[in-house]
């Protein structure tokens, strides 16, 4: 299984090296180096049983609530919003790791619920409130990205543990109702500018247009097979705005074409289809649960990200799992692998039930 | 179809295995949805790279290469010889990039030392230098000489970012003496940008044709823009040359212009304010066309400076004007030849004589003669040679004006010439109709009288009285031109009989060569004389001026037309002095210009001497008052309109207006002042007496 994972490296490390203009530093080499420390991190993860995880699942969920207020609490006495926690060694985002952990405390909840409250308010007030309290705190910092995708996780694994179909479009009647509201006034105002910008690119080219209009040049005048490696000219000569971080499926594409672009979305189409293969071979409902909100969460970063430089979504700053330049989302890509490593240990390890 | 499944499930009965159940629908559900999604994403992919490919390959193509033009070399203006008008002049310059460089401090002191550039502007250096981001160049210098720009050239390897550059400017070797005719180049403005979408018109740098013939030939003179291809970043840095096409210079045009014999006549000029005008007999080249005092072209392509701008401003003689085309002067006396051939058409014998008592009462006003005494006995050649005005004032009674009038025209005064000119006054020629249409008065007995002696409401430019004086002398209906390359026009159409032509030439070089009243104005030759006839023209009403001395601006006009040699004219032409005193102001300018064009050594030898009584000449002048404005005015000056067309518009309106002056006294009697006699006439202005000493010691 870890084979596409290597290839979808490989070719993240090859366009990382061309983005840099041809070389191995900046960018290429620490991605692998990155993508080296991590696989260790989730080769650990994998070895972790059962018992362990659903032990350490609500002091792991508050240890993340507490470093997404610090965050905060440091923000407000630096004057200023920040993100990121400055370990020394590294700078860590606690709204990364949230990710993942939304998940797995979601998953634990569900499991440990009783069967026939799964229809009652009992199932959903304790969940919202789960999901809700970091998503407020990682809103405030402000980042709307990542608090949409911990709301997607978190959405995935509810709708999967059975809640009531009806709760589910009465949500989305009401989010119907909610998107303008929030737009007009909940949106700062670069916020509604970006989305107005994605709802029309030109009206404003060398504005706030100016990525997507350069995106989709790219990826555009890539054609088949593309202009080759290294010779991409948007991502050359600086046209393309972070040509090695959220943008880095342009630079790809304008070099390899729509072969290429093929290749990575066929690579990630069967990293998701084997975490699916995963949730649906286990037979334990917190594994389950588990394995499919990590997949839905790697899916999240794709499917936005794609299209985002495809000029489909607003620019909202996610980067391509795997292949963009960047310790936090391979961080959290790598804690979702290794947590599907270990379900799928785990399946391994109890293979006569299945078989009964 | 899940929902109204469970929706059937009025009381599920939740277990592990209708959660199971549940579980794999619903996660087949959302895998259906991401592959749906992906297969979008990659859907969506193909049409971007398929179907829209050619468009976004072509947006891709325009951000990468940026084309550049290299702005033409403008074709040259050139004289009848071939020798440049206008012409352009390597111009050396250096720039900076401030990125680029390594050391910035150090390589502006390095630079600083090697231009020997002040200490003030080293600093102003470094604060643009650090103030600079990219790619954009910090201009160092320009207009560097080759020593200097080699200097930096050679060090170039220690010298990063250091850019020496070679363009072109525009260069008048002549200076002001060309001014008002060549015109001069300056930075397209946004009307002209408007009028022509010239993308060339907006490359920095380049400079269009603003005024006189650098305007009217802008399209000839342009020449094709070359062009650089570069692959350029984002932020505008140039990562390499691609292709580059050099630019085709401009063609040239060749005009009948004597390029030395302008020079001389403008500097001639002097300290007086006026022009010259002298044409080819033989074909209607215009030779000459100087105004003065004038502007300076070099200095005005390099943008108008405040301070030079209000001198111009401020100085009453003009020098914004360009005399030639819109000064508009009463002709005077010098229409008296064009009269008389009038007089012969209508069939007057010239050897009828009229007495000349000193006046002439017409009605009930009498009208006097200059010469208050009276000139006698005086038939058609005394009347020309003596410009006794009795004699016109008697036989324009009986002529009548209308055929006055006619000559006056054919002969082309109120007439505009096809010539390549930004625009030409064609003043007035007053006839019984005219006066109607305009004032609603019926023309009067005095009328007459005035408009044969050039006064009353006739207005004309020494142009005008240049062309009256080549059609008077050939007899034929000469056209001038300026430009080579337009042929000779009119001299298969007569204008008069040859032996009126011959009449008239002998009374004109009797007021030169005979009993006249330009005898000062004799060449120093004895094979070729001049002929010509004097004009001195009033502007204001005798009771605030004398026409001699007082506030310079009430003073006469001089006025001179000629032509040379008189028996077998080969060049012809005009001199008008502003409020030069009278005639005697304008024929010493006339003999000397004619003396160069015949033999150059001695006409420089007589402008010699005279320069240095001026002070040196008219560029050493122009600089030397510049430079004593500049200190008077300081920074008080108002600056320049921002449109250089405002410039001209302004002076150009205000020409008009100073050439109704003279018509505000059309309706008064006139006195003529005295004409300058052989025997000369004092002098009150003291600068004049200078002039004309000098110029008769030449004569003799």
């Amino acid at each position: 299984m870890l084979i596409p994972l290597f290839l979808l490296i490989g070719f993240g490390a090859a366009v990382l090296y061309s983005a840099a203009g041809g070389s191995m530093q900046p960018f290429a080499s620490s991605h692998l180096i990155r993508f080296g420390v991590f696989l260790v991190m989730a080769s650990i993860i994998a070895m972790f049983s059962k018992g362990v995880i659903q032990f350490l699942t609500y002091p792991a969920y508050i240890a993340v609530v507490l470093l997404l207020v610090a965050v905060e609490a440091i923000g407000a006495m630096g004057g200023g919003s920040q993100r990121w926690l400055d370990l020394g060694f590294m700078r860590l985002q606690p709204s990364e790791l949230m990710k993942p952990v939304i998940v797995l405390v979601l998953a634990r909840f569900y499991d440990a619920l009783p069967l026939g409250m799964i229809a009652s308010w009992r199932a959903l007030v304790p969940a919202g409130l789960l999901i809700g309290l970091p998503m407020a705190l990682v809103l405030m910092q402000p980042d709307l990205g990542t608090s949409l995708a911990m709301a997607f996780g978190g959405a995935v694994v509810m709708f999967l543990a059975g809640l009531p179909m009806r709760w589910f479009v009465g949500a989305g009647i009401a989010g119907a109702v909610a998107v303008p509201l929030a737009f007009f006034f909940g949106l700062k105002e670069y916020q509604q500018r970006r989305v107005t910008t994605f709802l029309d690119p030109e009206s404003d080219p060398l504005g706030a247009g100016y990525h997507i209009t350069q995106s989709k040049i790219a990826i555009g005048s890539g054609g088949l097979d593309g202009k080759g490696f290294n010779n991409g000219s948007q991502s050359h000569l600086n046209y393309l705005p972070e040509p090695h971080t959220d943008f880095v499926f342009a630079t790809m594409a304008e070099e390899w074409g729509l072969l290429g672009g093929i290749f990575v979305i066929g690579v990630f189409a069967i990293i998701l289809g084997w975490g699916w293969r995963v949730a649906n071979a286990s037979d334990d409902r917190f594994a389950r649960l588990l394995a499919a909100g990590l997949t839905a969460t790697i899916f999240f970063y794709v499917a936005i990200n794609l299209m985002m430089v495809m000029g489909l979504a607003p620019v909202v700053g996610i980067p391509l799992p795997f292949m963009s330049h960047g310790g936090s989302s391979m961080m959290t890509n790598m804690i979702c692998i290794g947590g599907l490593l270990m379900v799928n240990r785990w399946n391994r390890e109890a293979p006569k039930r299945r078989l009964q | 179809m899940v929902g109204k499944g469970k929706r059937k499930r009025k009381q599920p009965v939740i277990s592990t295995s209708t959660l199971k159940n549940s579980f794999d629908r619903r996660s087949f559900v959302i895998a259906s949805v991401q592959g749906g999604i992906g297969l979008l994403l990659a859907g969506r992919m193909a049409y971007l790279s398929i179907a829209e490919n050619e468009k976004y390959r072509t947006e891709s193509e325009s951000n990468r290469v940026n084309l550049s033009l290299i702005p033409p070399r403008r074709g040259w203006i050139l004289d009848r010889d071939g020798a440049p008008l206008a012409s352009n002049r390597a111009d050396f310059r250096v720039d900076i990039i401030p990125e680029r460089l390594a050391n910035p401090d150090a390589t502006i002191d390095q630079l600083g030392s090697l231009l020997s550039l002040e200490p003030d502007r080293i600093n102003d250096l470094k604060q643009e230098v650090s103030d600079a981001r990219g790619f954009q160049p910090v201009e160092v210098a320009k207009g560097l000489d080759y020593e200097q720009f080699a200097a930096v050239s050679v060090r170039l390897p220690d010298l990063q970012g250091v850019v020496p550059q070679r363009g072109f400017s525009r260069y008048y070797p002549t200076g002001a003496t060309v001014g008002h005719l060549v015109g001069y180049v300056g930075p397209a403005s946004a009307e002209e940008y408007e009028a022509d979408r010239n993308p060339l018109l907006i490359t920095p740098g380049y400079k269009i044709g603003k005024d006189g013939l650098e305007k009217q030939f802008e399209q000839e003179l342009r020449g094709v823009p070359g062009a650089r291809r570069v692959e350029v970043t984002a932020s505008g840095r140039i990562v390499r040359d691609l292709e580059t096409r050099d630019d085709i210079q401009g063609d040239p045009v060749r005009l009948t212009i004597d390029g030395p014999l302008q020079n001389y006549a403008a500097r001639r000029i002097g300290l007086e304010s006026g022009s010259v005008v002298v044409m080819d007999c033989k074909t209607g080249d215009l030779l000459c066309m100087a105004s003065m005092p004038s502007f300076d072209p070099n200095s005005f392509s390099d943008g108008i400076g405040s301070v030079e701008y209000a001198m111009l401003r401020e100085d009453e003689r003009v020098p914004l004007r360009n005399k030639v085309l819109k000064g508009l002067y009463p002709p005077g006396s010098t229409v008296k030849p064009m009269v008389s051939m009038a007089f012969m058409e209508q069939g007057l014998d010239p050897n009828e004589t009229v007495f000349c008592g000193g006046g002439l009462r017409v009605g009930n006003r009498v009208f006097r003669c200059w010469k208050r005494g009276g000139h006698g006995t005086v038939d058609m050649a005394k009347g020309i040679y003596q410009s006794c005005d009795v004699y016109y004032y008697h036989f324009a009674q009986r002529i009548g004006m209308d055929p006055i009038a006619a000559m006056n025209r054919r002969c082309g005064l109120g007439q505009e010439f096809p010539l390549p000119v930004t625009s030409q006054f064609y003043g007035t020629v007053p006839d019984p109709e005219w006066k109607l249409n305009k004032f609603g008065r019926e023309w009067q007995a005095f009328d007459t009288v005035n408009a044969t002696i050039g006064q009353g409401y006739m207005l004309a430019s020494p142009l005008q009285l240049a062309v009256s004086a080549a059609r008077l002398a050939t007899g034929r209906h000469v056209m001038p031109r300026l430009n080579m390359a337009t042929p000779p026009k009119g001299f298969d159409q007569v204008d008069f009989p040859d032996e009126h032509v011959r009449y008239v030439r002998q009374a004109m070089s009797d007021v030169v060569n005979g009993p006249g009243t330009a005898g000062r104005a004799r060449l120093p030759f004895d094979d070729i004389k001049m002929a010509g006839k004097t004009g001195t023209a009033q502007v204001v009403s005798l009771s605030k001026s004398d026409g001699r001395t007082g506030p310079w601006r009430f003073r006469d006009h001089g006025l001179f037309t000629f032509f040379a040699p008189f028996d077998n004219p080969r060049y012809a032409g005009a001199v008008v002095i502003e409020h030069g005193g009278g005639s005697g102001s304008a024929y010493p300018i006339a003999r000397d210009v004619m003396t160069f064009l015949f033999d150059p050594a001695k006409g420089m030898d007589a402008l010699r001497r005279l320069e240095t009584q001026w002070g040196g000449t008219a560029q050493e002048r122009l600089d030397r008052k510049y430079a004593a404005f500049a200190q008077a005015a300081g920074e008080a000056v108002s600056p320049p309109p921002s449109r250089d067309e405002d410039i001209f518009d302004l002076v150009e309106a205000e020409a008009r207006v100073a050439a109704q002056q003279p018509s505000e006294i059309a309706e008064e009697v006139i006195a003529p002042r005295p004409e300058a006699t052989p025997s000369g006439a004092p002098r009150p202005n003291p600068e004049q007496q200078v002039i004309d000493a000098a110029a008769a010691g030449i004569a003799q």
